[in-house]
C-alpha cells in the first residue's frame, strides 16, 4: 500500500478517507460536537430541576416553541433527557469514543498498515455521520424530539397519543439508530478482523497493549449485542407503523381501545437491556484501556498484573452480556429470575475489583508524570471506584426495590460509566493528542480543565445520591408537586451550580483542543517516552504508517524502569539483551 | 438570534482561555518535575475535598433520607442495606486514599527510577478471593431477604388489592367480603367503570373502587398491579415497596403496614425531616406539611409523570374494617 502513492485530492483526503488515522479524527470531531450538544442539554434541563418555574433567556432562546417564557414545558424536558442520554451513550461514548480510539490504535499499535478493510472503515463513519444528522434533525420537528426515555419502553415510545414525542421524533430516532447499529457493526467487525489477522511479527496476543486487548474485546460484545437491539427496534417499528403487538396489548387510551392484543413490554425490556447493559461496557472497557496504557506510560512502571487484567476485560465482557436482568428486578419478571441475575451481576464485582487494585498498585512506587492524561486517569480509577461500590446496592435485586429509578440510579452510573468513560476519552485525547495532529495540547490548560471537572463531577454526583436515598424518582419535570421533595430542592440547586461549572470548564478543553490543532507546539516522534509500537511511526501521517517495513516486536508494551536498561523505557521494537528474561 | 449570542459567547470565552494561559506559559507541553510536584499535591488536596464532600453530605443530608421503614419486611430491607452500605464506605474511604496517597507520594523526580514490578500471584489471589467470599456472603443474604420479600405465598389471610394506573392517576380497587377480584379487562371500561371490570364475573359484586390508598396495619397486602395505556410504576418508598404496572398483565407485590400514619408522624426521623420541610415552606409562605404515605408513579409514562400520586393512610386494623365496610361497591355505584 505505502509503495504506489495515489494521488489525494481534498475529497479522498479529507471527506471520504480510508486511512484509520483520519477516520479515528472524523470520529472524534463528530462525537466532540454531538458531545457538545449533549452536554449542553444537560445544562438546559439542570436549570429547569433546580428553579422550576423561573423564567431563563437563554430556555427562551434555545427551545423555541417548546418553553412558555423562559419555562420549559414538561414534554421538551422528557425529550432533553431522552436525548441527552441517547447522545451521550451512544453517539459520544460509543462512536466518540471507540470509534476513535479503536480506529487510531488498533492498526498503530499492533503494526498494521492500516485496518482490515479501509472501505468498510470508511462507509462505518459515514454510516455514523448520517446517523447523527438524523438523530440532530429530529430536535427539529415540531412535536419535538423522541421523548420516552433512552431506554424507549413501549407502550410510551409506541403511541403518539400517549406523548407528543412518540410520532415523527420517535421515528426518527429509530432510523438514526438502526443505521448507528449498521456503523458499529461494520467497526467492530473490522476491530476484530484487524487485531486477529494484522498484527505485526512478534506482536503476539500476550504482547498486545491492554488498549488493543480493550478495543477488541469490546468489538466483541458490540458484535453479540448490537444486533439484538436492531431486531427490538424492527419489532418496534412494525407495532408503531404496522399495526404488529409484539410489545403491546389491552390499551385504553384517551378514551379509546386500541386494537394490540398479546404483546408485552416486557419482551421489548429484554431485547433492549441484552444490548443496554453491555453498552455500559463497550463504552468502559475502551476507557479502561485507554487508562491501562496510560497509568503505565506515566508511572514509568508496568501496569501492574498483566495476564489478570486481560482476564478480567474477558471476565467482564462475559458476564456483561449475562446480567442485563438486573435493570428489571421490578419489571413483573418472574422473581426467581431475578436472583439468577443477582448472582451474576454481583460477580462482576470481583473483575472490577482486580482491575481498580492493579491500577492503584502501578501507582504505587511508581515516578508519576503528571501530565493531562494522567490526571484523568486518576481521575477514572476514583470515579470508577465510587461509582461501581454502589452497584452493590443496585445489582442486589432486594435493595435495588426500594433505589430503582431513582435519583440514586442517575447517580451511580453517572460517576461509573458517564463520567469514567468521559475521563477516559479526556485522557485518550490529552494523550495522542500528538499522535492524531503532530501537535502538543497545552497542559496549563490542562490541568485546569482537569481540577475544575473533577470537583464539579463529584459536586453534582455524590449529593445526588441523597436525593435518591430520599426516594425521589428521576426524570419528574419538577418536584413541587409533592412537599415530601421540598427539602430536596437546595441539593439540586447545588448540584446545578457544579454541574454549570463543570459544562463551562470543557470550553477550556474545546479551546485547548481546536486551537492546538493549528498553534500546538510541533510534537516530537515519542513525547511522552511511551513503549508501543505507534511513537515509532513519523510524526507526519503517512498513508501505511511506516515508510519502510514494519518494525517486529520483541518484547511486551511494558518494559517501563526495567532493570539492566539506562532508559526508564523500552520500545517494544527492542530486542531481548543477552540473558533478559522477557517479563 | 439570542441563541447564536450564547455560542458567539462561549466562543469568545474559549478564545480568551487561551490567551490567558499564553501569558503564563506560552509552550508548556509535558509535565515538568514542578508541575508533578504542584499536580501531586492538588492530588493530596483533592483527597481532603473528597472526604470533605462525604462528611458533609452524610452531616448535611441524612436528615432527608427515608425515615425507617414502616413495613415489616422493609426492616429486613433497611438491615441489608445498611450492612452494605458499611461495606460500600469502608472499601470507598481505604480504596479512594490509597489512590490518593500515592498519586500524591510517588510524585515524580526527575531521575529516580520506579521499581520495576509487573506482577504478584499472591496479590492477585487476595484481591480475587477476598472480594469473590464477601460478595458471596452478599450475594446469600441479599437473596433471602429477596425470596422473603417475594414470597408471598404462604400469607395467611391476605388483604387483596388492585392497584391501578393510567395517565397520570392512581385507582385501587378492594376485593371486598369474598377477597376475590373480579375478572378485568380495558375493554371494559365504561363510564364510571374506569377500570373495566367485568360485572359479569361473580366475584366482581362486592369489589370496591376508591381513590385513595387504606390499609390495615399489621396484615399483609397484596397488590395486583394494573395499567391501561404505558409502563407505570407504583413506588411506595416508606414501605420500600416498588413494582412496575404493565399494560396486558398483572404483577404482584406484598408486605404488611407496621406503622400506622399517626404513628410514623411521631417518629423521630420524620418530624426531624418534616421540620426541616416546614422550615423551608414557611420561608416561602406556604403552608406548612403534615406528614402521609404516598404512591408515586416511578416509570416515565408522559406529560405529567411528576405528578401522578396517590395518598396512602395506615390505620389500626379495626378502623380499616369500618372504613371500608362504609364504602359503596362498585356493583352500587354503577346501578345508581
Amino acid at each position: 500500500m505505502s509503495d504506489h502513492h495515489h494521488k489525494e485530492t481534498f475529497i479522498t483526503k479529507y471527506v471520504f478517507s480510508t486511512d484509520h488515522k483520519m477516520i479515528s479524527k472524523q470520529y472524534l470531531v463528530t462525537g466532540i460536537f454531538m458531545g457538545i450538544i449533549g452536554v449542553f442539554m444537560s445544562m438546559l434541563f439542570r436549570l429547569q430541576i433546580a428553579w422550576p418555574d423561573t423564567s431563563f433567556s437563554i430556555i427562551e432562546a434555545f427551545l423555541g416553541r417548546h418553553q412558555d417564557g423562559g419555562v420549559m414545558t414538561p414534554d421538551i424536558y422528557l425529550a432533553l433527557v431522552t436525548i441527552h442520554g441517547t447522545i451521550m451513550v451512544f453517539f459520544v461514548l460509543t462512536a466518540g469514543l471507540s470509534g476513535t480510539f479503536s480506529n487510531l490504535l488498533i492498526p498503530l499499535q499492533i503494526g498494521a498498515r492500516d485496518m482490515a478493510s479501509g472501505f468498510l472503515n470508511m462507509v462505518s463513519y459515514w454510516l455514523f455521520f448520517i446517523s447523527s444528522v438524523i438523530m440532530v434533525l429530529s430536535l427539529f420537528i415540531e412535536a419535538g424530539p423522541a421523548s420516552a426515555g433512552w431506554t424507549i419502553y413501549p407502550p410510551l415510545s409506541a403511541l403518539p397519543q400517549a406523548i407528543p414525542g412518540s410520532g415523527l421524533g420517535m421515528t426518527m430516532w429509530l432510523i438514526s439508530m438502526a443505521i448507528f447499529v449498521a456503523s458499529s457493526l461494520l467497526g467492530s467487525l473490522n476491530y476484530i478482523v484487524t487485531v486477529l489477522n494484522l498484527r505485526t511479527v512478534g506482536m503476539k496476543m500476550t504482547r498486545l497493549p491492554l488498549t488493543i486487548w480493550a478495543f477488541f474485546v469490546t468489538a466483541i460484545i458490540g458484535v453479540v449485542s448490537f444486533p439484538v437491539l436492531l431486531s427490538a427496534a424492527l419489532l418496534l417499528i412494525f407495532d408503531r407503523s404496522f399495526g404488529t403487538s409484539f410489545y403491546l396489548s389491552d390499551i385504553f387510551i384517551q378514551g379509546e381501545v386500541l386494537h394490540y392484543q398479546g404483546g408485552s413490554p416486557v419482551l421489548f425490556e429484554h431485547l433492549f437491556w441484552f444490548l443496554g447493559h453491555p453498552e455500559v461496557y463497550i463504552v468502559l472497557l475502551p476507557a479502561l484501556g485507554i487508562t491501562s496504557e496510560i497509568i503505565a506510560t506515566n508511572s514509568r512502571k508496568p501496569i501492574f498484573g498483566y495476564r489478570a487484567m486481560i482476564g478480567s476485560i474477558i471476565a467482564i465482557a462475559f458476564l456483561s452480556t449475562i446480567v442485563w436482568g438486573h435493570h428489571m428486578f421490578v419489571s413483573g419478571m418472574n422473581p426467581f429470575l431475578g436472583s439468577v441475575f443477582t448472582f451474576t451481576t454481583l460477580l462482576i464485582a470481583i473483575p472490577s475489583a482486580v482491575k481498580a487494585f492493579n491500577y492503584i498498585t502501578t501507582l504505587w512506587k511508581g515516578n508519576l508524570q503528571m501530565n493531562p492524561a494522567m490526571l484523568f486517569s486518576i481521575g477514572l480509577v476514583s470515579t470508577f471506584i465510587s461509582g461501581g461500590l454502589t452497584g452493590l446496592v443496585l445489582g442486589d435485586s432486594a435493595l435495588d426495590i426500594n433505589v430503582h429509578d431513582t435519583y440514586f440510579v442517575v447517580a451511580h452510573f453517572h460517576l461509573v460509566m458517564g463520567v469514567s468513560a468521559i475521563y477516559g476519552m479526556f485522557a485518550g485525547v490529552y494523550h495522542w493528542f500528538p499522535k492524531m495532529f503532530g501537535r502538543m495540547m497545552n497542559k496549563t490548560l490542562g490541568y485546569w480543565h482537569f481540577w475544575i471537572t473533577a470537583v464539579a463531577a463529584y459536586g453534582v454526583f455524590f449529593p445526588m445520591h441523597f436525593i435518591g436515598l430520599a426516594g425521589l424518582p428521576r426524570r419528574y419535570y419538577n418536584n413541587t408537586a409533592f412537599p415530601l421533595f421540598d427539602d430536596v430542592s437546595d441539593v439540586n440547586i447545588l448540584i446545578t451550580w457544579f454541574a454549570i461549572l463543570g459544562g463551562l470548564a470543557q470550553i477550556i478543553f474545546l479551546a485547548n483542543f481546536f486551537i492546538s490543532i493549528y498553534k500546538g507546539k510541533k510534537a516530537e516522534q515519542n513525547p511522552w517516552r511511551s513503549n508501543t509500537l505507534e511513537w515509532t511511526t513519523p510524526v507526519e501521517h503517512i498513508h501505511g504508517n511506516w515508510p519502510g517495513e514494519i518494525p517486529a516486536v520483541h518484547r511486551w508494551a511494558y518494559d517501563y524502569s526495567k532493570p539492566g536498561h539506562d532508559e526508564d523505557f523500552v520500545l517494544q521494537t527492542i530486542p531481548l539483551k543477552e540473558g533478559e528474561e522477557e517479563s | 438570534m439570542t441563541a447564536l449570542l450564547y455560542v458567539l459567547l462561549a466562543i469568545i470565552v474559549a478564545i480568551a482561555i487561551w490567551q490567558i494561559t499564553n501569558i503564563f506559559n506560552l509552550k508548556g507541553t509535558i509535565a515538568t518535575d514542578k508541575d508533578n510536584n504542584t499536580q501531586g499535591i492538588l492530588f493530596a488536596v483533592f483527597g481532603v475535598f473528597f472526604y470533605g464532600l462525604m462528611i458533609f453530605s452524610f452531616w448535611k443530608y441524612s436528615v432527608i433520607l427515608l425515615p425507617e421503614a414502616a413495613s415489616v419486611e422493609g426492616e429486613q430491607y433497611d438491615t441489608l442495606y445498611l450492612i452494605t452500605m458499611l461495606l460500600i464506605l469502608f472499601v470507598q474511604a481505604v480504596t479512594q486514599f490509597l489512590l490518593f496517597y500515592f498519586s500524591f507520594k510517588y510524585r515524580g523526580i526527575k531521575g529516580r527510577k520506579a521499581l520495576f514490578y509487573a506482577d504478584s500471584h499472591k496479590l492477585e489471589m487476595i484481591w480475587t478471593i477476598v472480594p469473590a467470599v464477601v460478595l458471596a456472603g452478599l450475594v446469600l443474604y441479599g437473596l433471602t431477604v429477596w425470596n422473603d420479600v417475594m414470597d408471598s405465598s404462604d400469607a395467611e389471610n391476605p388483604l387483596i388489592v388492585e392497584v391501578y394506573a393510567k395517565q397520570f392517576q392512581w385507582e385501587a380497587r378492594y376485593a371486598g367480603a369474598d377477597n376475590e377480584l373480579g375478572k378485568a379487562n380495558v375493554r371494559l371500561i365504561e363510564g364510571i367503570n374506569t377500570m373495566g371490570v367485568d360485572m359479569t364475573d361473580k366475584n366482581a359484586n362486592d369489589d370496591i373502587a376508591v381513590r385513595e390508598l387504606r390499609l390495615p396495619k399489621g396484615r399483609k397486602v397484596i397488590f395486583k398491579f394494573r395499567s391501561q395505556d404505558v409502563l407505570h410504576s407504583a413506588y411506595m418508598p416508606h414501605f420500600r415497596a416498588q413494582m412496575n404496572c404493565v399494560p396486558g398483565m398483572v404483577t404482584q407485590f406484598a408486605f404488611t403496614p407496621k406503622l400506622t400514619t399517626s404513628e410514623m408522624r411521631a417518629n423521630e426521623e420524620t418530624i426531624a425531616k418534616v421540620e426541616g420541610i416546614n422550615k423551608i415552606r414557611a420561608e416561602k409562605g406556604e403552608d406548612p406539611y403534615e406528614f402521609d404515605y404516598l404512591l408515586l408513579c416511578n416509570k416515565i409514562c408522559g406529560a405529567s409523570h411528576y405528578n401522578m400520586q396517590m395518598k396512602i393512610i395506615v390505620e389500626e386494623e379495626a378502623a380499616f374494617n369500618s372504613w371500608l365496610k362504609g364504602q359503596q361497591t362498585l356493583a352500587q355505584a354503577i346501578s345508581q
